[in-house]
């Protein structure tokens, strides 16, 4: 039984996206993937639930294969 | 070199009882390695009763790379044979660990928090130190028979044992085993000869261990940085062990000259940079690589493998021989029980059961803390560099930074344990080692639980109905009535085990427990020893 929400939970998602386009911006290639390791530590640590990780994991997998 | 690292220890070659006649001996187990697992399993049978061989292609202790840190459960079972207080005196205690990033202290942690233990968390003590009180040990028992430069060259499977070649100073001679115990290393001949192979992983990063006598007040704690400004962004572990010696361990990564880094003075210019100002004398360099890999099997027939020579993990974490003095512990009372009859044949598979779970937990963390301490790529040492850099602000951080999760017991998922059909909490568990507590004897000492045990099956009954438990307790089951034979003063056994009035505890004799209720029932007592006999 898949517990990851994939429907969309911000009520303004143009401004969710912003805020990670901005925490991007003027960031080296490195600075940036430095920072989204940060990110998805924090993230993934404010979820708690391993399954949900590994479905998450799963999910970023799989998009990136479709490309 | 100093006076410590001169210690060698050296014992003569003797011509052994069974190199004399035409006729082959036949001894009921041989153990071959003289190491700290092979001297543990000689002496735990030795100390059950079992008379035992013990070969050893050497004639001295103290050469090679060596293990110096000691875990409680490792002194519990070293002072059930004899030695663990002495070795504490000799050792030097520690139970705090500090994790630095570059040169900022991130965390530390206390091994030990709670008191009413006997042993300490850890004890740090040069192995050729073990060895020597281990043997002096040994040489007490008439049972063991140590026969030093003994090398075996040959092993054939019997039906029912292992017929050795072993080669002497003397010339070879042939010993026959009922059961064969190879306690020979990581490079086991014994391994060798059956044609065993390993399953697991081999890592490339390369350490620099170097052991150096220096007058330092550095705290005694195990202190392990990630990219410290003195080691050009390699990890680095330091540990305090007597005599003034010190254990620095660095981190070289896969692409080092094993032959070019210990030259002496490549070694004392990165020691230098750890160390200074502090003056030193080298002691002992080597570098090395290691393994996270296993046997299939332990037990092959009458041969059985303990230590190093049927698994081995990296050394961060204290696992490796820490958890072949648990194999031996494991292995002896059973292989005992077998030899007197009171034990079933299926009781040395779980020997092969419950060590590999263990050697399989030991592998799992040394392979996680490999991955974090040597991350595989760029993008790996990113994310793991990302857990350093949030560490100083997040907790969670500091959870997941690995630089060796230290040593604990394995608790065993046994069909020797009978489940649990009342509810308890507390810290004991089924398939684990009691945690320990202190009591009071009769005559009023202090003494602790685990060093109060017997050695054999026993039962620790709670409460004053003691005297009807005497009554009915199975045959071959030591009966021990908290309240009555000790008390419980400070309440921490109650605690502990979460024990109540009529409450009984099966205990194996490896300190491992294996049934308890809420109520003494002679019927349900005797059918969870025969479980854990498995007969």
């Amino acid at each position: 039984m898949p517990k990851l929400v994939t429907a969309s939970r911000f009520s303004d998602p143009d401004a969710a996206y912003l805020a990670l386009v901005q925490a991007r911006r003027n960031l080296t290639e490195t600075q940036a993937a430095e920072f989204d390791s940060r990110l998805v530590l924090i993230l993934a640590n404010h979820i708690g639930d391993l399954g949900v990780l590994q479905e998450a994991i799963a999910l970023a997998k799989s998009a990136g294969q479709e490309n | 070199m100093s006076e410590a690292r001169k210690t060698i220890y050296r014992y003569d070659y003797r011509r052994s009882r069974d190199q004399k006649g035409a006729a082959v001996a036949r001894r009921p187990v041989v153990v071959v390695g003289a190491g700290p697992v092979g001297l543990t399993a000689a002496i735990d049978l030795a100390q059950r009763g079992v008379p035992v061989v013990l070969l050893d292609d050497a004639d001295r202790i103290g050469e090679g790379s060596r293990g110096i840190c000691w875990s409680k459960r490792t002194l519990e079972i070293l002072d059930r044979l004899g030695v663990g207080e002495r070795l504490v005196r000799r050792g030097v205690t520690w139970k705090v660990g500090k994790v630095f990033s570059g040169d900022e202290l991130l965390f530390s942690f206390d091994l030990l928090p709670e008191a009413g233990h006997k042993m300490p968390a850890f004890i740090n003590l040069q192995q050729y130190y073990l060895e020597k009180a281990l043997v002096d040990r040994a040489l007490e028992f008439e049972l063991i028979d140590l026969r030093w430069k003994n090398r075996v060259v040959s092993v054939d499977q019997l039906n029912d044992g292992a017929r050795l070649t072993v080669e002497t100073p003397d010339g070879p001679y042939r010993l026959d085993a009922n059961w064969l115990i190879a306690a020979d290393g990581a490079r086991s001949t014994i391994r060798g000869l059956l044609g065993l192979e390993f399953s697991g992983v081999t890592f490339e990063d390369k350490f620099l261990i170097a052991d150096v006598h220096m007058a330092a007040d550095f705290p005694t704690e195990r202190r392990f940085w990630f990219a410290p400004s003195f080691h050009s962004g390699q990890s680095a572990l330091m540990h305090r062990q007597p005599d003034d010696v010190w254990r620095i361990d660095l981190q070289l990564g896969p692409d080092a000259d094993a032959r070019a880094e210990q030259e002496p003075d490549r070694v004392r210019a990165r020691l230098d940079k750890v160390l200074k100002p502090h003056v030193y004398e080298l002691e002992w360099v080597s570098i090395y690589t290691f393994n996270c890999r296993r046997l299939d099997r332990f037990v092959h027939g009458r041969v059985i493998f303990v230590g190093d020579a049927a698994h081995q993990v990296s050394p961060f974490g204290a696992r490796g021989a820490n958890s072949g003095i648990q194999d031996s512990e494991n292995l002896a009372w059973k292989l005992a029980a077998v030899l007197n009859g009171e034990g079933g044949a299926a009781l040395i598979e779980s020997y092969d059961l419950e060590r590999i779970q263990a050697a399989d937990e030991n592998i799992g963390h040394s392979t996680r803390s490999t991955d974090f301490m040597s991350p595989h790529s760029g993008a790996e040492r990113r994310l793991r560099d990302a857990v350093l850099a949030l560490a100083p602000k997040a907790e969670f951080a500091r959870r997941m930074i690995n630089s060796g999760r230290l040593s604990l017991p394995k608790v065993y998922d046994t069909p020797l344990s009978t489940p649990d059909e009342d509810v308890f909490a507390g810290t004991a568990k089924l398939g684990a080692p009691l945690p320990d507590a202190p009591l009071i004897r009769r005559d009023g000492t202090e003494t602790h639980l685990v060093e109060s045990l017997s050695g054999g099956f026993e039962l620790i009954y709670v409460g004053d109905a003691g005297r009807e438990a005497r009554l009915c307790a199975p045959h071959g089951i030591k009966l021990t009535v908290v309240g009555e034979d000790l008390q419980d003063r400070e309440g921490l056994f109650a605690s502990r085990f979460d024990a109540t009035p009529g409450t009984a505890y099966l205990v194996r004799p490896d300190q491992h427990l294996c049934a308890r209720w809420r109520g003494f029932n002679a019927a349900a007592i005797a059918r969870a020893h025969m479980r854990a006999l498995q007969r």
